[in-house]
């Protein structure tokens, strides 16, 4: 495992420091980075929210079905992420039948991203909100406190720690993602090219050099995001016990 | 006037009926108690009370206004949880001035009747801590603060030291009193506990099986049991000659007198200040005394010995 | 109550557009032109060759990362020895790395200017663009599912059990298999299901290595996009509704196995 890994970053710094900058900065893998590292973090921020908002109605809310919808929640973990692509392409791509068309777009591209990291936000929070201290929530109510003012200022903060390392592993997970979005992004550099689509075209044009620099990046942005997530772990035990 | 008057109120969860048409009225400033055995639905009264379970049928009324159908954060009361109810995330100034906050009241008034707060369940010195830092006590302390900070028109306790070791809960109960005695809110005390509900509570309210069974002062209840329930609920109690007594309202002489019947002693166990004397009465039923050690020691009993037993006060009532 | 009917809405349309509408309208496409013409379409040599394939992948890969990651979690939960919190953190680095990068990886170690590369060709060995540097890529991606499902189990069944079972006379392996196996098979088996998901359905680590040579190196993903790229939908719907099936039976087993281990 790690020997390959060893050699992608040998092969980056091959031609030395000047060589792996060069190839860094080169216009086209600058705008592949820049565009993965925005829309990995807008699908995290929306990811966030609505994974959160999933995870209290599956742990709340009462109706029909539930369980059903709370099975659905891991097929995109089940699903290969190419046929995860695939169906988007077909209900929202140019000759599907709905009124817009999201192929070769970076809307298709985001879309693309928040199918595959679905699960992350909500099955970190759910098994939280399950063992939420009900009573709190009531303490809050007889002071007065309104379902919204309890939720932004008790369970908000009990959720933030699972939010924010699910959030990571969603990051994570987006900088990384190629499956999903070959068919959807539709190969267009500086408009829907993602690193791993740029670090993949390098590899059939045969320009490994450029491929290894961009993947160190990659690596070093995932290396970061680890140690982060292990911080929001203890950040979110802080007050345990 | 902040008196609760609870009216024909039943609570059903499912097919079970939790709260069966109870009628009850807490009076203005008083310290009431609600007793009974765990499951007798003395929670859920409570929680009706303060808005946090919505009767099934009734009407609550709390200082001359109907508050039946009004939402818990508009009923302007004090709730303490039996397990806290800490927010954890914040630290104990914090905790305490969350409703001052949520009213809005400005930044120096909040200081004050915070601090204010603090000293009065002494926990100045702990402003800073987070919950996860004190001990049992010590967030109930706070969780009281918290409920008094914004002056609510009632106090409600479920079950509030049933978290704690023995020591501790004996010292907060009399610290409970002397609160009352200082800030007199009209109080409601959820207790499966008779010994903490007689020694706080003014009027105690004794329910079983979601009704109530007798409502009354510690003295009335202990003294003039409604029924057998509310008599062996509140104190021991022993049968003599087929009626019912308190064990240490079993009178036991050396020699023959009047009314009394002959009885062999069975088992002397000494208690420190209070002396058990198991007995074995002349139409062959077990009973037992409870003596003081020197009313024992002039006794002198011996296991075997036979002495003579009467009852010295019998309970009012002909119970069951 | 209107609250939470809105929250309820927002997020099952949420879920609907993004998952149930998209995945529902494949099932329909595939068979936009009848059975018939799906049943065609996969049952081209092309796609059998490509479902074969995945099979035997899957079918060795799946034991290996299952075999090492039970060994991985017995390692890092019962000893202790150095270096073992740096192996806990690089356990997951497939999960942290892109799998293109993985299959540059692997390019560059055993490709032909790799650094084994002109050893390998002495040797006349082909890894890259070849079943073995497929096999690799597989093994690669869905190394650490077993090993991260089975650690938190250990962790919870303690050692209480082990101890016992040492005291009453059973050495390390009759433990092993009669004690700590038992205790942990349905972590494991969750470990083996995601593991087996992601085998099948790993595509960008695959297609760095594969060479997409139809009927011999492509995967069923890699037939789904080599389809798609030849303007066959049919055909691409169709494979990927194969592999929907099995993820599908996938799902189906997680749950099941989810409450096998809640009770
Ligand atoms: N939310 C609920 N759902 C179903 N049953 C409940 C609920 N709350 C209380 N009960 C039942 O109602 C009865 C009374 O409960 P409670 O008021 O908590 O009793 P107490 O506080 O006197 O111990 C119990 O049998 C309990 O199981
Ligand atoms: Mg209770």
């Amino acid at each position: 495992m790690l020997l390959p890994l060893a050699a992608v970053v040998s092969k980056a710094f091959g031609g030395g420091a000047d060589a792996f900058w060069h190839a860094v900065s080169d216009r086209q893998a600058l705008a592949a980075l820049r565009l993965t590292l925005i829309l990995s973090l807008v699908v995290t921020a929306v990811n966030a929210v609505m994974g959160t908002l999933i995870a209290w109605v599956l742990v709340r809310d009462e109706f029909r079905g539930k369980s059903f919808v709370n099975s659905l929640i891991d097929l995109p973990f089940a699903l290969p992420t190419i046929v995860a692509g695939l169906t988007l392409l077909a209900l929202y791509g140019p000759r599907g039948p709905a009124p817009f068309n999201i192929a070769y777009t970076r809307i298709g591209v985001a879309t693309a991203l928040l199918f595959v990291t679905l699960p992350f936000v909500v099955r970190a929070v759910q098994p939280v909100l399950l063992t939420l201290d009900r009573e709190s929530e009531e303490a809050a109510e007889s002071l007065g406190a309104s379902p919204w003012v309890t939720f932004r200022r008790v369970i908000l903060p009990s959720l933030m720690p699972a939010i924010l390392s699910g959030g990571a592993l969603a990051f994570a997970r987006a900088l990384g993602e190629f499956g999903s979005i070959v068919l959807i992004a539709g190969n267009l550099p500086f408009r829907t090219e993602l690193a791993s689509v740029f670090i993949y075209g390098s590899i059939q044009s045969d320009d490994t050099q450029a491929a290894a620099a961009v993947s160190v990046v990659l690596l070093l942005l995932a290396l970061v995001v680890r140690g982060l997530i292990a911080a929001l772990d203890r950040w979110g035990r802080r007050h345990e016990g | 006037m902040t008196g609760i008057v609870v009216s024909d109120v039943s609570k059903s969860f499912g097919d079970f009926v939790a709260v069966d048409d109870i009628s009850l009225t807490v009076p203005d400033g008083s310290l009431t108690a609600l007793l009974g055995p765990s499951g007798s639905g003395k929670s859920t009264l409570l929680r009706m009370i303060a808005g946090l379970e919505e009767p099934g049928a009734g009407q609550i009324v709390i200082g001359g206004a109907d508050v039946t159908r009004t939402p818990a954060r508009k009923r302007e009361i004090g709730f303490v949880f039996q397990h806290y109810a800490a927010f954890k995330h914040m630290t104990v100034r914090d905790n305490v001035a969350f409703g001052l906050e949520i009213r809005r009241a400005d930044r120096a008034k909040i200081r004050s009747r915070v601090d204010e707060l603090l000293r009065l369940v002494h926990l100045e010195a702990y402003a800073k801590r987070y919950p996860s830092q004190l001990s049992g006590g010590q967030r109930q302390r706070m969780a009281l603060a918290r409920a008094l900070a914004v002056e609510p028109r009632v106090l409600l306790l479920d079950e509030p030291f049933g978290a704690l070791d023995a020591t501790v809960r004996r010292d907060l109960r009399a610290w409970l009193r002397r609160l009352h005695d200082e800030v007199s809110v009209t109080t409601i005390l959820v207790t499966h506990d008779q010994e903490e509900a007689m020694e706080v509570a003014g009027q105690i309210v004794v329910m079983n099986g979601g009704r109530i069974e007798q409502v009354g002062s510690p003295r009335e209840l202990y003294e003039a049991p409604a029924n057998d329930f509310v008599a062996g609920f509140v104190g021991p109690v022993t049968e003599l000659a087929g009626s019912k007594l308190r064990p240490h309202d079993v009178d036991i002489r050396i020699d023959p007198v009047d009314g009394a019947m002959e009885a062999q002693v069975r088992r002397v166990t000494h208690l420190g200040f209070e002396v058990r004397v198991e007995l074995e009465a002349g139409d062959g039923r077990r009973l037992w005394a409870q003596l003081t050690r020197e009313e024992a020691e002039q006794l002198e009993l011996m296991d075997g010995q036979i002495v003579y037993v009467r009852a010295s006060r019998r309970m009012p009532v002909a119970l069951a | 109550m209107r609250g939470r009917f809105a929250l309820r809405s927002v997020a099952l349309g949420y879920l609907t557009l993004l998952l149930v509408l998209p995945v529902g309208f494949v099932f329909l496409k595939t068979f936009e032109h009848g059975v018939g013409a799906a049943w065609d379409s996969v049952t081209t040599p092309a796609a059998r060759h490509a479902f074969w394939l995945t099979i035997e992948l899957v079918a060795i890969a799946v034991p290996l990362c299952t075999l090492f990651g039970v060994v991985a979690a017995i390692a890092i939960v019962r000893r202790r020895w150095r270096g073992r919190a740096l192996f806990n953190a690089l356990l997951d680095i497939p999960f942290a790395v892109s799998p293109v990068v993985i299959g540059l990886a692997l390019l560059l170690v055993y490709g032909r200017l790799g650094w084994f590369g002109d050893w390998l060709a002495q040797n006349g060995l082909r890894i890259v663009f070849a079943f073995p540097g497929m096999l690799l890529a597989t093994i690669f991606v869905s190394l650490p599912f077993v090993a991260r499902e089975t650690i938190p189990v250990l962790r919870e069944v303690g050692t209480e059990q082990e101890q016992a079972a040492a005291t009453l006379g059973a050495g390390p392996f009759q433990t092993f298999w009669r004690v700590t196996l038992p205790a942990i098979r349905w972590g494991v088996a969750y470990g083996v299901v995601l593991t087996t998901a992601r085998a099948l359905g790993e595509f960008g680590a695959v297609s760095v290595v594969s060479g997409h040579i139809a009927g011999q190196t492509e995967t069923l993903t890699l037939h789904v996009e080599d389809r798609v790229e030849a303007f066959d939908l049919t055909g691409a719907y169709a494979a990927a509704l194969v592999l929907a099936l099995i993820a599908l039976l996938t799902l189906l087993s997680m749950n099941l196995l989810r409450r096998k281990e809640a009770v």
